[in-house]
Parts: C-alpha cells; structure tokens; sequence
C-alpha cells in the first residue's frame, strides 16, 4: 500500500504544500487531526496536521515546514511520487462547539493548521477573529483563504514587513485591552509564543486551547513519547490531544522535550546533505558518460 | 541415524546434562545486533533429542499452553526427520521459530520435563527452534486450502494473537483481513523484542506465509479511528480482536518527564521498529548515553538493557528493588545480560530522576532494600532501608515496568465489557467478548503475558469462530491455558 502524491508547491521559501491521495483518510478526518507520513524504508515518522481535505477527490494536504533532514527529504518528493506509509487520521479533533467568540492564532507553520481550526469554529456558528504572524513578509500565507471566511483578520510580522510590526500577542492584548468580548482563544505555533499568549489570557481568564506538536513515535499512544504535563496529569498528545487547555500545559518541560534530539538532528542534516551532494555528483558523471 | 537411535530408546539416558547451543562472545555479540545463539547444527539436535525418554505421560506436554506434541516431534528429530518433525509441532504451534526463542521455556514446558527432577530437562525449546528454522530454510510445502466458504472475519493488530487466529481462519477456508495500526506486522515481536533475540527476517517470513495462505494483512490502519468494531461488523461475519498491552506504564517518581527519559517502548521501537541503531542512514534517531539505566527486571528491561551496551553505552545498568531470584525475565536473557556485562544493582529502587539546567536527565536517586515477609503474590516483599539514600550517575533512563492494555479499541467500542484494569472480558475457553460476533485475546484480554499464551487464546477463538460461521454451537473445549505472567 502506498500513497500518491497528487500534486505539490512552494509556498515560500520555507514551507511546502503537498496533497495526498488518502481516500480512508479524507473521508473521516476533521480539523484539528494530524497524520504521520514515513515517506520510505529508512525514513522517520512524521506527525503533519491535516491541512484541508477533499472527501470527492479522497485526498488532503499538508503543509510543512523544511526544518531538519525529514522534512527536507519530504520536500524533494514531487507531484506523482509514492509514500510509503501513511497513518491517519489521529488526534482528537478540535472542539468548537458553543465556543462563542473566538480568536485563532497560528504563528509561522502554525498558520496552515490555524485555517482548517478556524473554518471549523465558524461552521460550528461561533464568530472567528484569525490573528496570524510570522517572521517576514515572505514566509506569510492562506491570506485570501482565511479572509473569504473569517470574521476578522489581523496579521503581523516580526520585522513590520507587511501588516503590524510584532508578535501575535500584540494585537490579542489590544483586543482584551479594548475590552472586546473574548470567550475562547485558540493557538498553534512555536511552543514559546504559545506559552506567551497563555500568560496572557490567564490572566483575564479567558479558556484557551493550544495545540502541541511534541515528538511523536507511532501515534497510537504506545510509546509515550508526545507525553506533557497538563495540571497534574501525564498525557498523551498522540491519543489525548493534541489540544490542551493552555492554562495547564507545562510549557518548559515540554519545550525542553522537544530539543531532545538537537545532537543527533545536525548529524542527520550533515548526512543529508552528504547524500545529496554524492547523489547529484553521481548523477552528473552518468551524464558526462553519456 | 535412524538405526541409532532405535537402539537408544529404552536405554538409560547417559547425558544428563544438556547440550547447550553456541553462541557469540558476549565480547563481540556487545558491538552487534546479531542473533546471540547460532542453534543447534543437524548432529547437536539429535544428539540433545536422545536424552528425551519418551514419556508415555508426557509430563512436559501439560506444560505447554498449547500443548505441542512433545515427544512426537523430538522422536522424529532423533529419526532425522527434521521437516515432519516441524510439521508435528505446527499441528499446535503456528510459529515455532518464535517460541522456540522467547517462551520462557524453564516456567513451561522444561519446568515439568522428566528429566529435570534429577537431570537437566530435555532441552525442548532449542529442539524446537532447531526444527522450524531447518523446516523454514529447507523449504516448507504450503498445505492445501479447503475450498473457500465465503465466510470474512476480521482480526484487529497484527501481534501473535491476531496472526495467529488469522493463519488458523485461513487454513479452515475463511476470508480473513488482518488490520495493524503500525507500519509493520508483528506487534511486539516486530517493534519490541530486539533483532539480536528474534531477528526479524523469521518475523518478515512468518508473515509473508500467512499472505500466502490468501491473509490480506493491511498496515497503517487503526481500528476505532480509520473504522470502528461496530463498522466491521456490517462488512464481516465476525472479529477478533488483539491489540495488546501497549500501553507503557510509568513511574509515579519526580522527574519522569526530563528529556531522555524513556518508555521501554519508545526505546525499542526506536531501535527495532525504525532501525533507529542505523541511524543517521535509517533517520530515526535514538540517544546513546554513556550510562544507561533500566529500570525493571523482566523481559523488557533485559531487551532495553543489552540494546543500550550494543548501542554504545559504557554502562548499562539495571535497577531492580527485588533480588536476582524474583527477576521475571527468561533465565536465558539474564544469564546473557549478565555475560553482557549488564549491571545489577538488586534490591534498589528509584525514588527520583535529577535533571540539569536544560531538563536532561544527570542521575537517579535510589533507596536501597531488604527482603522481608513473603507478600500476596508470594514473592518476599522488599523493604526500604532507612538512609540509603543514593545517586548513580547517568545519561538515559528507561522505564521498564510493564504496560496497560491499549485503550483505543475499549473507547470507541460502547458495550464492549472491559475489567476496571481495562483489558477487554472474555471467556477464556471461547475467546467471546459481550458483543455477539466478537472475539478477543492475548495481552489485551490478560493484562501483558507471553508469546505463546497469546498464540493459544488465538488458536481458542479461531475455533469459536469457526463454529459460528458454520453455524455450530460454540462450546468450551478443555484445554490449560495457564498464562505466565510476564509483569516485566
Ligand atoms: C501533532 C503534530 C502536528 C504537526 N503538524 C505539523 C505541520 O502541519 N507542519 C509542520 O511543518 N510540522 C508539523 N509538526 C512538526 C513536525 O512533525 C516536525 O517539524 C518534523 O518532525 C521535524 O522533522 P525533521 O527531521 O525535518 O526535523 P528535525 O531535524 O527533527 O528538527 C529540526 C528542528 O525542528 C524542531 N522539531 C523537531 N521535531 C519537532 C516537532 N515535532 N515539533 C516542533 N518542532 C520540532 C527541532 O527542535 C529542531 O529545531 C507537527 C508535529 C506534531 C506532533
Ligand atoms: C520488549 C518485550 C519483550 C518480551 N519478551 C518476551 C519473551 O521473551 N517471551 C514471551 O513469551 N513474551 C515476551 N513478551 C511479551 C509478549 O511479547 C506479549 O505477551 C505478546 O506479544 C502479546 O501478543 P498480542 O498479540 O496479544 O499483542 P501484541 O504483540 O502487543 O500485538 C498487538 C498489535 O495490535 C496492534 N494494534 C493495537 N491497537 C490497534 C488498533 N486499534 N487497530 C489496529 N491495530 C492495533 C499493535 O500495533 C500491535 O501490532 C515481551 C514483551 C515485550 C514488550
Ligand atoms: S511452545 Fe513454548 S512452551 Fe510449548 S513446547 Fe514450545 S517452547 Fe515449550
Ligand atoms: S518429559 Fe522430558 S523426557 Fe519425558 S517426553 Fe517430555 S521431554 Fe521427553
Ligand atoms: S506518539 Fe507514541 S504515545 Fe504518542
């Protein structure tokens, strides 16, 4: 069993969008649910949320971001290609039952699992404030998409390339500031920004649901490898999320979790980028023995 | 051979001790993932078959959960006759080069042998490994299928107890689909215990023999997320359901969390599942400490241990707070850990994981203990020593204490009855669940056991459901399923 790729684009210069012919997949998965992709024998298993789907067609997308050797070998894959494991989809999906005004807030990669979460709240009747950011201009996308539903968009930048200058915590802590009714936030990105915009809405008590993106083994609750604090219990990102009220999350432990393999990452890198260069040298010499 | 041994039998066995099998230098076998035995050649099986006497009673036989015909197949070994003898055990045992590594042989089978009141029992699980690797390498006949009856059940994961009732559907005529939530099939056999004890390749060929059967073995699906039971049962005529105990446990002890601390599970998995000891040409990687802690004294602790020595670590030390005797591990595996150089630290508990700055682990304090009174299970119950506080040193911790049943079925089943540990209610003699058309068995009806108990309670429920589908009553056949308990 292998799964097509259908199609596959650059969003920018980080990020890669890819749709997957997954028919089982597409007709159960909601939002807020992930996927784990090893792409071939050697390869890693990688946890990617589930970014949109087409029942019809039977397949759905994933956009993810280039940042160690798996993603990156992920990203050489193209349009036809075959992966050979696909498992999904995991998760909980997010509840967004009668959660009254809400604000989503995705930052960086985040912004791709933001959307699917946000169309979701609106569907469920709820009235959706999408706050997004990243660190430039560039790396910025879903836009169109986010405002052809959204009840209100705010976007920024680090560097003031486009939209405010600033973290999405400035614009949440206007709205509160202003005194605007917020019943329910929910945010996904690096785990730093989420524990900020926790500190935040802690303190005007407004319910807020993260969702984590911890290692991840098998995705069935088996390993324990996703496992974080939440109040005083261990739980399972894998099985028991991955959306947690924010509020109880241990943000340092896990954040710390998530450098566990920082070591062992650059030598994967290096040796990825070893293959790489053998594999283009090799390539060229068949062409000059032509 | 043949008129040999003929002339052996009836004869008093002069060999009382057993013969044992080759093995790697534990020097060498610690820089490698190789199989540590090489098993018995053609000449050492019949010598070691000889000793066996043939028992009219057979003794040993009451001592198998499935009940291998013992002396029928170690009669054909010292005959020569080393594929008929294969097929002999395979009329009870599906995977015979499986057991013959892994059952805990000296609890089982070897515990009641005859020879072992005054002697060294027959050694009944080498013979029988012995047999079914010379069976596998010299090729195997595929046995005849019936004709099809039409019938399609479903079996849920992919661990001994699922293939197992698969195989024994299949050779009765059924349609059988076998789901596995992993990538691979096996269960644990594939992601748990390590390739330098089971090597995978007879996984891989098992396997591969029940495709050949007509089982459509389907990865990467996940009963009660991709389908429900409830699903399955409008498109199949029944369902088994063995998903195992993996549900790793851990400690209730500070620290639990600090980067570096492993389940068992997730150790292994890493290594055996994702190849993760090739690592960075297989891209799962996996932490070489220097010193690595296991924490627990089963089976699973001594796989994580002798995993972390071949992986690297210049210490690989296992805690256990009882002494060497109460180790529920295969005296076979302790033996070899300690040949390892495997340290023991007995009698010592783990009372907290210290972290540094950046939350890794950088050692374990422990309390060490005494023996006192037996407690319920019989086992004399450890005592902590008042001050004996200590710290060892370390990089890894990995939690080898045992593991829950998996929840995922038991949740998305309303109806199904479970215990209030969660293993899902059976009746042990039928395999039946609460559900009509339900069946279940191995550790996620137990609680985590043994290999060859989760064969048996496969074999048992293959049974009932065959008789449901021809439309017979199911009834409770005798037979001693006692299951060793494997609490890690
Ligand atoms: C439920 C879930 C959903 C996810 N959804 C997406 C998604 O939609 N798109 C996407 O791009 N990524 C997503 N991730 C993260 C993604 O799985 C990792 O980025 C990927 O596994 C990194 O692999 P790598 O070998 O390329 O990088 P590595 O070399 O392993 O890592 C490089 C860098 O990424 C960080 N990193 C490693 N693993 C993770 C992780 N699991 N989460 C966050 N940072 C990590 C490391 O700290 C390091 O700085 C998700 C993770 C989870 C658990
Ligand atoms: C490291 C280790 C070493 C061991 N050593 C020994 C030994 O030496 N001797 C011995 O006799 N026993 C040993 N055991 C115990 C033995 O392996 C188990 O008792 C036995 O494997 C149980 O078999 P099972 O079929 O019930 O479950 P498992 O082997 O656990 O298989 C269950 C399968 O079901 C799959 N699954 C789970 N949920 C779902 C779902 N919802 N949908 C689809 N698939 C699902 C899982 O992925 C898994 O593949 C060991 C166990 C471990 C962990
Ligand atoms: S299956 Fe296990 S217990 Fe039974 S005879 Fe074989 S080795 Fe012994
Ligand atoms: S009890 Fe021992 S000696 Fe007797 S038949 Fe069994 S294996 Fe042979
Ligand atoms: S990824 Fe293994 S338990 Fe969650």
């Amino acid at each position: 069993m292998s799964f097509e790729i259908l199609d596959t684009r650059e969003l920018n210069s980080e990020n890669t969008w890819m749709k997957i012919k997954a028919p089982l997949i597409a007709e159960r998965c909601k939002a807020g649910q992930f996927v784990i992709i090893r792409a071939n024998e050697k390869g890693e298993r990688i946890p990617l949320t589930i970014a949109n789907w087409d029942k019809e067609e039977g397949s759905f997308e994933v956009v993810f971001q280039k940042v160690g050797a798996s993603t990156l070998e992920l990203g050489t894959y193209k349009k036809g290609d075959l992966l050979l494991d696909v498992v999904g989809p995991l998760g909980i999906p997010t509840h967004t039952e009668g959660a009254g005004n809400t604000v989503v807030i995705g930052g960086g990669l985040g912004i791709a699992i933001a959307t699917p979460v946000a169309r979701a709240y609106k569907e469920a009747g709820n009235k959706v404030h999408v706050i997004i950011g990243a660190r430039t201009k560039e790396l910025l996308f879903n836009i169109e998409i986010l405002e052809s539903f959204a009840d209100g968009l705010t976007i920024c930048t680090d560097d003031g390339s486009f939209g405010i200058k600033g973290f999405v915590t400035q614009p949440l802590q206007e709205m509160i500031d202003k005194g605007e009714k917020i019943d329910t936030v929910f945010c996904v990105g690096p785990p730093i920004m989420m524990k900020f915009i926790s500190k935040i809405t802690e303190k005007h008590g407004i319910h807020t649901v993260a969702s984590l993106n911890t290692i991840m083994l098998d995705g069935t609750g088996m390993c324990g490898a996703c496992r974080v604090t939440v109040g005083d219990e261990i739980k399972f990102v894998c099985v028991d999320g991955p959306d947690f009220d924010a509020h109880l999350v241990d943000w340092d432990e896990m954040m710390a979790r998530t450098q566990a393999y920082r070591e062992e990452e650059k030598i994967a890198l290096e040796h990825y980028h070893k293959c790489r260069a053998e594999k283009a040298l090799e390539e060229q010499n068949a062409q000059e023995n032509k | 051979m043949g008129s040999e041994a003929k002339k052996s039998r009836g004869r008093k066995p002069l060999v009382r001790t057993r013969l044992p099998m080759a093995t790697q230098r534990p020097e060498d076998r610690v820089k490698n993932f190789n199989e540590v035995p090489y098993g018995y050649n053609e000449a050492e099986a019949v010598l070691e078959s000889q000793r066996c006497l043939q028992c009219r009673n057979a003794p040993c036989v009451k001592g198998c959960p499935v009940e291998v015909p013992i002396p029928q197949f170690i009669k054909l070994v010292q005959e020569g006759k080393f594929v008929e003898a294969a097929e002999v055990i395979k009329t009870k045992n599906s995977l015979p080069a499986i057991t013959g590594r892994v059952c805990p042989q000296e609890l089982q089978c070897e515990a009641r042998c005859v020879m072992g009141r005054r002697y060294q029992p027959v050694s009944i699980g080498n013979l029988e490994r012995f047999v079914a690797d010379y069976a596998r390498e010299h090729g195997e006949a595929l046995p005849e299928l019936p004709e099809p009856t039409g019938k399609k059940v479903a079996v849920v994961g992919a661990g001994p107890a699922g293939l197992t009732c698969a195989g024994d559907l299949a050779l009765l005529g059924h349609e059988v689909t076998v789901f596995e939530a992993l990538h691979a099939p096996g269960g644990v056999l594939i992601y748990g215990i390590p390739e330098f004890r089971l090597p995978k390749d007879i996984v891989r060929y098992e396997t591969n023999y029940l495709k050949k059967l007509g089982v459509k073995i389907i990865p990467n699906f996940i009963i009660g997320k991709n389908k429900t039971v409830k699903e399955l049962l409008n498109e199949f005529d029944a369902v088994f359901i063995g998903t195992g105990a993996g549900s790793p446990r851990l400690l209730k002890i500070p620290g639990i969390n600090l980067v570096n601390v492993y389940s068992a599970n997730e150790y292994l998995t890493r290594v055996n599942l994702l190849k993760g000891y090739l690592f960075p040409e297989y891209k799962t990687p996996v932490k070489k400490g220097k010193t690595v802690i296991t924490i627990g004294a089963g089976n699973v602790a001594m796989d994580a241990a002798r995993t972390a020595k071949r992986l690297g670590a210049e210490n690989s030390i296992i805690v256990y707070r009882r002494s060497k005797k109460e180790c529920p591990a295969r005296v076979e595996e302790v033996h070899h850990a300690e040949e390892e150089g495997i340290d023991f630290r007995f009698l010592t508990n783990p009372i907290r994981i210290i972290g540094d700055e950046n939350g890794r682990v950088k050692a374990l304090e422990c309390l060490r203990y005494k023996l006192g009174e037996p407690d319920e299970t019989g086992r004399a119950k450890p005592i902590p020593i008042e001050g004996s506080e200590h710290i060892i040193e370390c990089d890894v911790v990995i939690i080898a204490i045992g593991n829950n049943p998996n929840p995922i079925i038991p949740q998305t089943t309303p109806d199904l009855e479970t215990s209030k540990w969660g293993t899902i209610i059976t009746n042990s003699k039928t395999g039946e669940t609460s559900l009509q058309r339900v069946y279940a068995g191995g550790d996620i009806a137990t609680g985590a056991a043994t290999v060859i108990a989760a064969m048996g309670a496969g074999k048992i429920a293959a049974k009932s459901i065959h008789k449901q589908l021809m439309g017979h009553e199911i009834d409770e056949e005798e037979h001693n399923l006692e299951v060793g308990k494997c609490d890690s």
